[in-house]
């Protein structure tokens, strides 16, 4: 698997997110600039988490529109599989390539904690190495992660299974309790109609290696190399 | 332009003799911007004129120190070519103003100070005191200083992994931000101030010169009053996502061979970094500040010469590579512009719209900085409280259920759940314990970081007080399995023109000297902020201090939890009962008297240096130090944290009451737990530790002899509960 990892003025989570890269594929990723319309060929993007352009304006919002953004656009609509973590996922939004919006949290402060999500299927690139229904542990850091949709998306959203990950309590059970964000439907993460884009808040980067806590985020990217090569 | 009336002097905070000392220097009567210059150069916050006599006298060599005080942030080398570079500093008088944007611009400003040298940051710490928290100021305060904290570090992505806050009615009208940040750097390449080659451009680089934050640092150097409110303009507004860029690119330059020196402009702006750098290396300056990017039109020199703009740096380069250092600026997006050149003249030459500004001397303005030996008085000593003297609470397990809920102990996860302590990917051990730890990136090394002060221990008694500040500090690095390397100091006190406010800071330095020396833990950077009074009532004297430690091997650290059950629970060090000024006082019997707990240096040091080999070996997995709340809530925060309870009996021939026992706040100890615990009661005694196992590790309850029998939950919701409650009340005005 070759993968790149999109960088924007503002992002931090580049680095983070290539380390797991690299230890699952046994390579670096290409890190590709902003400003570059140039994406090398790969079998996986990746927008990553930070502060795109400060997160003036919107999270995400002006990312949206930078020059490499269109790339990513077209080679998703080719098929290639994008994955956008925490400032990724509200980039994603704002792009167009997965639906609904990102809001302040419910709290209106920014939360940083592990918190246990639900896998709602395993029948994509991104979630093959885990059980349906499993249970994991993962970290969220944002500000903006109230996940909101219009009634006829949300629905269709839960039709076509594009639901990935709910926020849930330590059992998998999904209660407001357990939502650490006010998102509708505890929604942690979506995927587009072919499931080859994923967005999800917490970061799966964070919990990969003992030392740092878990592992529970190491299945996915281990389960990208396996399902790409 | 205007003569220079004896009020614009008064207005500038000069005294008669130090007026006269400029007239001196000059030989004539300066103009309003080289009356500023001084004003800011010779104002407390920059020149440490009531400080240095005693800063002085503060250990600051090690062999493994690089770098001590003087340069923007201390330098320590952590082997296989790496240094760490760190240093914490106040922003408490902005904070108090404008909490939010006081508190991110501390972090921004300490932040360039740790990569101005060439290190990329990789942790930050803060400290945080706030007046009593039915003050109704205090609710405001706690909520916009954390969410400046935040936003600020957050969005430039570099950890908060810790810090420390309490509340006390002494900062009612002066709260306390106090801001470290530790970076790492090759040991090859680090960056100092000292501008020279005459003839080498001087380059203004990072955002634009505004007029916010004009006097800050005079601000920084008055107490407070009702007015205080007014001086809001002199706040400065911070931009971390501009940070970020001025980080990336600044270090993207200092990879090339470009720079001759560098130095942010914090406190008192272009006025200040020019004169450090020029003053360090002997040269002179010309600059033009036509060529100073501004963002506002019709800015005078005196503007942008005391403006305190934020995320802006002044760089030296070596003739010749203003290209290549303009293309780095360019690619991300920040201004660059060539404003002066390094001259032989020994003086900084202003100039604008073609005219002189200021023509000064650096030298003997840098050099003539005034240095005050203050008269103090010494703090006078309390009488001692015997353990006898403090009467038995009505309910022994009510009484620690206080404590562990009380302001000053709950648990502080509320602050730094809003802090993001994990981007980098390097946070081995998270916020709420002894010492953060953050992995040195791509290898198995770790830092242990901390930042203590007892503030009513060095009311009650400064020079104790400094010395438990840096005790604790050493403590808490050696509680994780750390090798305390060095420490870097904010000192945060009242008007150093009082006599017993100045004895406040001898005692302390005093003592701290005292600490760093035995326990070989020296000062590499600091800080200080003084006149932290409002009408007259100063804080409780309060030199924070920030320690780093270094885990040779992260296979080998310890955590302040339990856990495993079936652990032997070892108490090391001496318990006599120790309640004066203690944690349980201020909580049960809402009093602060006493005399705080003695600290005898070598015993510290033995005891310390038994624990650490354990750890380091590889022998024990959990060790939590005791500080505040003694033993028992030692014990308490241990169970939480690990999610394990304990069974504890106090010894048999106890001759002290239980509450003296379980809440003294005796010094240099710990808890640790282990397997084997005749072995190490035995090499204990070998070393001359006192040691004693006190009870087992296990169930889902904390009890202690027949008066303690508490669930984990209840004494885990009595710990979370208080400060979201706090914050979620609804504001009384």
């Amino acid at each position: 698997m070759k993968a790149a990892v999109i960088v924007f003025p503002g992002s931090n989570c580049d680095r983070d997110i290539a380390v797991s890269l690299e230890t699952a594929m046994g390579a670096p990723p290409a890190m590709v600039w902003h400003g570059d319309a140039d994406i090398p060929k790969v079998d996986l993007i990746v927008v990553p988490g930070g502060f795109s352009y400060g997160d003036y304006l919107r999270s995400g919002a002006m990312a949206a529109h930078s020059p490499v953004m269109g790339e990513v656009k077209a080679r998703a609509d080719k098929g290639v599989p994008v994955l956008g973590i925490c400032n990724g996922f509200q980039i994603l939004t704002e792009c167009g390539l997965l639906p609904g919006i990102l809001m302040r949290n419910a709290s209106l402060k920014f939360i940083c904690r592990d918190v246990y999500l639900r896998v709602e299927s395993n029948d994509s690139l991104f979630t093959s190495a885990y059980g349906k229904d499993d249970v994991i542990r993962i970290p969220m850091a944002h500000h903006d992660g109230n996940y909101f949709s219009d009634e006829a998306t949300i629905e269709r959203l839960e039709d076509n299974g594009q639901v990935a990950f709910r926020y849930c309590d330590e059992t998998g059970a999904i209660t407001t309790d357990a939502n650490p964000n006010g998102s509708l439907r505890n929604i942690a993460g979506i995927y587009n109609e072919t499931k080859t884009v994923l967005g999800m808040m917490p970061h799966p980067e964070r919990l990969a290696e003992t030392l740092l806590g878990g592992t529970d985020g190491r299945p996915m990217f281990d389960g990208l190399v396996e399902a790409l090569g | 332009m205007s003569a220079i009336t004896p009020e614009i002097v008064a207005e500038h905070g000069f005294t008669k003799a130090e007026y006269a000392e400029v007239l001196s220097i000059l030989g004539r009567e300066p103009n309003i911007t080289e009356l500023g210059i001084f004003s800011v150069m010779w104002s407390e916050h920059c020149s440490y004129k009531s400080s240095k006599k005693w800063l002085k006298t503060l250990p600051t060599e090690a062999k493994w120190v690089i770098c001590g005080p003087g340069e923007n942030a201390g330098v320590i080398d952590i082997g296989d070519n790496q240094a760490v570079i760190f240093k914490m500093e106040s922003h408490n008088h902005p904070s108090f103003i404008e909490p939010y944007q006081g508190a991110a611009t501390g972090v921004g400003g300490i932040l360039r100070d740790v990569f101005t040298m060439g290190a990329r940051p990789i942790a930050n710490m803060n400290a945080l005191r706030f007046g009593a928290p039915d003050h109704p100021k205090t609710r405001h305060l706690v909520s916009g200083v954390v969410a400046g904290v935040g936003g600020y570090g957050n969005c430039i992505g570099v950890p908060t992994v810790g810090g420390e806050c309490q509340f006390h009615p002494s900062y009612n009208g002066n709260n306390l931000v106090n801001a470290m940040t530790v970076g790492l750097a090759p040991a090859d390449r680090i960056f100092y101030s000292a501008a020279t080659g005459i003839g080498n451009p001087v380059v203004y680089v990072g955002s634009k010169t505004g007029r916010d934050g004009i006097h800050g640092a005079t601000m920084a150097s008055a107490e407070f009053d009702d007015a205080s409110d007014e001086k809001r303009p002199t706040v400065q507004v911070g931009d971390p996502f501009t940070e970020k860029l001025l980080l990336e690119a600044c270090l993207e330059l200092m990879a090339t061979e470009t720079i001759v020196a560098i130095q942010d402009m914090g406190a008192a702006g272009l006025t200040s970094s020019s004169f450090e750098m020029a003053s360090k290396g002997g040269t002179g300056i010309e600059m033009n500040l036509d060529k100073v990017p501004v963002r506002e039109t019709g800015m005078t020199p005196y503007e942008i010469l005391l403006s305190e703009s934020q995320e802006r740096m002044l760089i030296v380069l070596k003739p010749g590579c203003e290209e290549t250092a303009r293309a780095i600026f360019d690619k991300w997006e920040l201004d660059f512009a060539i404003v002066g050149k390094l001259t032989d003249s020994g003086r900084m030459v202003l100039t604008m719209h073609g005219e002189i500004a200021a023509d000064l001397p650096i030298a003997p303005l840098v050099a003539a900085s005034p240095e005050y030996d203050r008269p103090w008085v010494e703090t006078p000593k309390r009488a001692e409280l015997a353990p006898s003297e403090v009467a038995a609470p009505a309910d022994i397990s009510a009484a620690l259920k206080a404590i562990l809920g009380s302001p000053n102990h709950a648990s502080r996860r509320w602050i730094w759940e809003q802090y993001d302590h994990m981007v980098m990917g390097d946070t081995v051990q998270r916020p709420g314990g002894d010492a953060a730890i953050v992995r040195v990136h791509g290898t198995s090394k770790g830092l242990a970081i901390t930042s203590d002060c007892n503030p009513r221990y060095c009311f009650a008694d400064p020079e104790t007080g400094g010395a438990q500040a840096v005790a604790e500090a050493w403590r808490n690095l050696i509680a994780c399995g750390a090798k305390p390397l060095a420490i870097t100091d904010n000192m945060n006190f009242g008007n150093p023109e009082r006599p017993e406010i100045m004895g406040q800071f001898v005692g302390a330095i005093k003592g701290m000297g005292a600490a760093c020396k035995a326990l070989d833990f020296p000062v590499v950077s600091g800080n200080v902020s003084l006149y932290n009074e409002t009408n007259g009532e100063g804080i409780l004297p309060t030199p924070v201090i920030g320690g780093v430690g270094l885990i040779d091997d992260l296979d080998h650290q310890a955590v302040p939890a339990f856990t495993k059950p079936q652990e032997a629970i070892i108490l090391i060090g001496e318990t006599r009962g120790w309640l004066g000024v203690s944690a349980y006082l201020e909580v049960i019997e809402n009093r602060e008297d006493g005399a705080p707990p003695p600290i005898d240096l070598a015993i510290e040091r033995r005891n310390g240096d038994f624990v650490r080999n354990l750890i380091a070996a590889g022998r024990i997995k959990t060790c939590h130090d005791l500080s505040d709340g003694g033993l028992g809530l030692g014990l308490t925060e241990m169970a939480i944290a690990g999610g394990i309870g304990a069974i504890v009996s106090p010894p048999e021939n106890l001759d002290i009451p239980l509450h003296a026992w379980l809440f003294g706040e005796d010094q240099s100890r710990y808890l640790l737990t282990t397997d084997e615990p005749e072995t190490i009661l035995s090499q204990a005694a070998t070393a001359e530790v006192p040691a004693m196992v006190i009870g087992t590790t296990g169930g889902d309850t904390l009890t202690v002899g027949s008066a303690i029998a508490i669930s984990l939950s209840e004494l885990t919701k009595t710990h979370e509960a208080w400060f979201p409650a706090y914050m979620a009340a609804p504001d009384e005005n």
